[in-house]
């Protein structure tokens, strides 16, 4: 088995043979999933406790289904809402679940490195479902399956990815994980949505949409999240629906088959058309949804065997 | 008590020199050998360095306030294992030091407790607010040796403006911290790639070349003693040569931290190596080391910052910046001597002579007269930090685990010993 890492805390620290074998797995989780009865036991009698200190419905419904499809027992816990107001820190709340000897934790956190400050602290494997604007893995391997089904590979693709590079995390991941697999990846978006040494990272850096989406095969839209919309970041919304948001008419600068993801929630009219989101000829947003599931089963499992394959420390 | 050092190593900042040789201390001072030096204690130093003691500025003493931190008593105690004779301390206390009482009772605990010199800083305004300017003349009676607001900008130029303009009637220095408020809020780390890589809030380079321009403007103004605490990037440096060329009386600092350690040491999320300013890329870093060896650059200091394992065990944004350092100050200068980039002579002017010079105290000398505040070290000695063996109350250093090379064998203040390795 090509999978060694001990967490999954975000693309950095993965070979290119790890997301290779994950992916592979991950499609045979896709056929389990579309059977009537989507059952397996690779996880039975293992605890999978999810912690969201950052509000989530999809993720946390997606981890929460790979986990029961697995056979674990699992328990979603909304941390905004517990101890963490009542002045606990990140720390000790890990550890105080720690002491219920999980054998998963899915983690996503407000704070860029929560995941990794977590894994220092916990003896079971940490997956980290989105930390500050890091990392989120899940969603950058969910992307890569998605693309690998669709095109047929997972190499030498022309990968635009548009919006909010500053704030995201899935962005991060995604940079890191198609580079990785020798894919060419352009950035596109206005310079105040874009990070600081984003032409270090091996992209092709665009201003413009049209350049930008210049016969590319795959188009990634991001999130564009409100309070970024006014006047901060961007003059107004219809300026940035204007320029930035994708549209048939942008859309057709891009290879004639080229595909539309988003990692979702959408803001129809702001950074994506409507109808072209609902578009199934172009638009691969709900199978993006269901590699989600699947690509977290494979995780899920893959974590836990390599942490069983390592001798197990010895307590003196 | 007499003492003759002999066969030291001797570094003399002054003169730029090292010589073998004697050197004799009676009445705590060091003073003219007498031919009769029989009842004189004589110690052979065996070839190792004999200096000036170390003139820290801006050392955090967290009394009073947050003394489960530091003390006067272990920082005292880790000042003198690190062969820092006068800890020149921050203003940047819970409540800031803005009177005379405050200082007062900061001496008073530093002259109790501390087995080595007390020189506080005080506040330039009230509580650090940059409102208003602090009864400045009633605190250099008290024995204030500088003004200061620490790293909290004075963002009002009216109001620096005029503390500047009265700081100079006095002939008192204020010390800043060069920074633009408006692009450093909230940030955790240097941009750059580093920054954008780890997903963290980060600060340009820049902002601390318009905070110092800022400055240096409200300077040539005022015509006050100016020095700026901590220059770290190379963006700020032209501006500092320029106002050092006009005839301005400036001077610049900056810590061991930058000198010695770039923003990739943050690895995975180490808030050991977060400070303020953040750590820069390795250009600047080569750029302080440089201006540090040309004089461009006035002071090393160790920026002491002590913070408990709480402050520190947080997601690198809400982890509290600062390092402890007054103990790793020496040895990590040693990295600088070892790698050739900078002379003992050059250390011990930035870190002895000119915060003597700059804060009008006595030490940073081996002249005739001048107090025997001295330290005996090994620089090739080599060890490995641990952390835990430090003796501030805090243990937040960015170099535990790591090789070091430099020991303080020994230290005197005023002709007494403080310290024995």
């Amino acid at each position: 088995m090509a999978f060694r890492s001990e967490h999954l805390l975000g693309i950095e620290h993965l070979g290119q043979d790890e997301i290779v074998s994950l992916l592979d797995l991950a499609d045979q989780y896709v056929d389990l999933n579309r059977r009537d009865v989507k059952h397996s036991e690779v996880l039975a009698g293992m605890t999978q406790i999810n912690m969201f200190f950052e509000n989530s419905t999809r993720t946390q419904a997606s981890f929460e289904l790979a986990g029961k499809r697995l056979g674990a027992d699992v328990m979603s816990m909304s941390m905004q809402a517990s101890s963490v107001k009542k002045g606990e820190t990140l720390i000790d709340t890990a550890l105080t679940l720690n002491a219920m000897h999980p054998d998963l934790l899915v983690v996503r956190h407000p704070h860029s490195g929560a995941a990794d400050l977590l894994a220092q602290k916990v003896n079971c494997a940490v997956l980290n479902a989105g930390d500050g604007r890091h990392e989120h893995p899940t969603q950058a391997l969910l992307d890569a399956l998605t693309i690998r089904r669709a095109k047929g590979r997972l190499h030498r693709l022309s990968i635009a990815i548009c919006g909010d590079i500053a704030h995201s995390r899935v962005a991060r991941s995604n940079i890191l994980l198609l580079g990785k697999m020798e894919n060419r990846i352009r950035v596109i978006g206005p310079p105040t949505l874009l990070p600081s040494g984003i032409d270090e990272f091996g992209v092709e850096v665009f201003n413009d949409m049209r350049e930008g989406l210049k016969d590319v095969d795959v188009v990634m839209m991001l999130r564009l999240q409100r309070e970024r919309m006014d006047g901060g970041f961007i003059p107004s919304e219809r300026e940035y629906y204007h320029r930035y948001g994708l549209d048939a008419e942008k859309l057709s600068y891009a290879k004639p088959d080229a595909i539309v993801m988003h990692p979702g929630p959408m803001n129809r009219g702001v950074e994506i058309d409507g109808t072209l989101a609902d578009d199934i000829n172009r638009s691969v947003i709900q199978e993006q949804v269901e590699m989600g599931v699947a690509v977290r089963m494979a995780a899920m499992e893959l974590l836990v065997k390599a942490r069983r394959a390592r001798p197990r420390e010895v307590l003196v | 008590m007499a003492v003759l050092f002999e066969n030291a190593e001797l570094i003399d900042p002054v003169r730029g020199s090292m010589t073998l040789g004697a050197l004799f201390v009676g009445d705590g001072r060091i003073a003219e050998r007498p031919d009769d030096i029989s009842g004189v204690t004589r110690v052979d130093c065996g070839g190792k360095c004999l200096a000036p003691g170390l003139i820290d500025i801006g050392v955090k003493v967290c009394e009073p306030g947050e003394r489960h931190k530091e003390s006067f008593r272990t920082a005292g105690l880790a000042a003198a294992a690190g062969g820092v004779t006068t800890m020149v301390t921050r203003p940047d206390t819970l409540p800031a030091i803005d009177t005379p009482e405050t200082l007062l009772f900061a001496l008073q605990r530093g002259a109790e407790m501390s087995p080595v010199r007390i020189a506080p800083i005080g506040s330039l305004t009230k509580g650090r607010a940059g409102r208003e300017m602090v009864e400045m003349g009633f605190m250099l009676d008290a024995g204030a040796v500088a003004f200061s607001d620490g790293d909290s900008v004075v963002q009002d130029t009216k109001v620096l403006g005029r503390a500047m303009a009265y700081a100079k009637s006095l002939d008192a220095v204020v010390i800043a911290h060069p920074q633009d408020q408006g692009l450093s809020a909230g940030a955790a780390v240097t941009s750059g790639k580093f920054a954008s890589l780890r997903g963290l809030p980060a600060v340009s380079p820049m902002a601390e070349r318009m905070g110092l321009e800022r400055d240096l403007a409200l300077v040539e103004m005022s015509g006050v003693r100016y020095h700026a605490d901590q220059i770290s990037t190379a963006a700020a440096l032209p501006a500092l040569k320029r106002a050092k060329a006009a005839g301005l009386s400036v001077t610049a600092g900056t810590s061991i931290h930058h000198l010695t350690l770039n923003e990739l040491d943050v690895g995975d999320y180490r808030s050991f190596f977060k400070v303020k300013p953040p750590l820069r890329s390795e250009d600047d870093r080569m750029a302080m080391v440089e201006a540090v060896s040309e004089g461009v650059i006035d002071i090393i200091s160790s920026m002491h910052t002590p913070q408990d394992e709480e402050s520190k065990r947080l997601p690198f944004e809400e982890a509290a910046s600062g390092a402890v350092a007054l103990e790793t100050l020496l040895p990590a200068a040693m990295r600088l001597f070892h790698a050739g980039n900078i002379d003992l002579p050059t250390l011990w002017q930035a870190m002895s002579l000119n915060p003597a010079r700059l804060l009008g105290l006595e030490g940073g000398r081996l002249d005739l007269g001048a107090p025997a505040d001295l330290v005996l070290f090994d620089p090739h000695a080599p060890f490995v930090l641990d952390r835990f063996a430090l003796k501030s109350k805090s243990k937040n250093t960015p170099f535990d685990g790591q090789r070091m090379q430099g020991r303080v064998l020994q230290t005197f203040v005023g002709g007494e010993e403080v310290y024995r390795a």
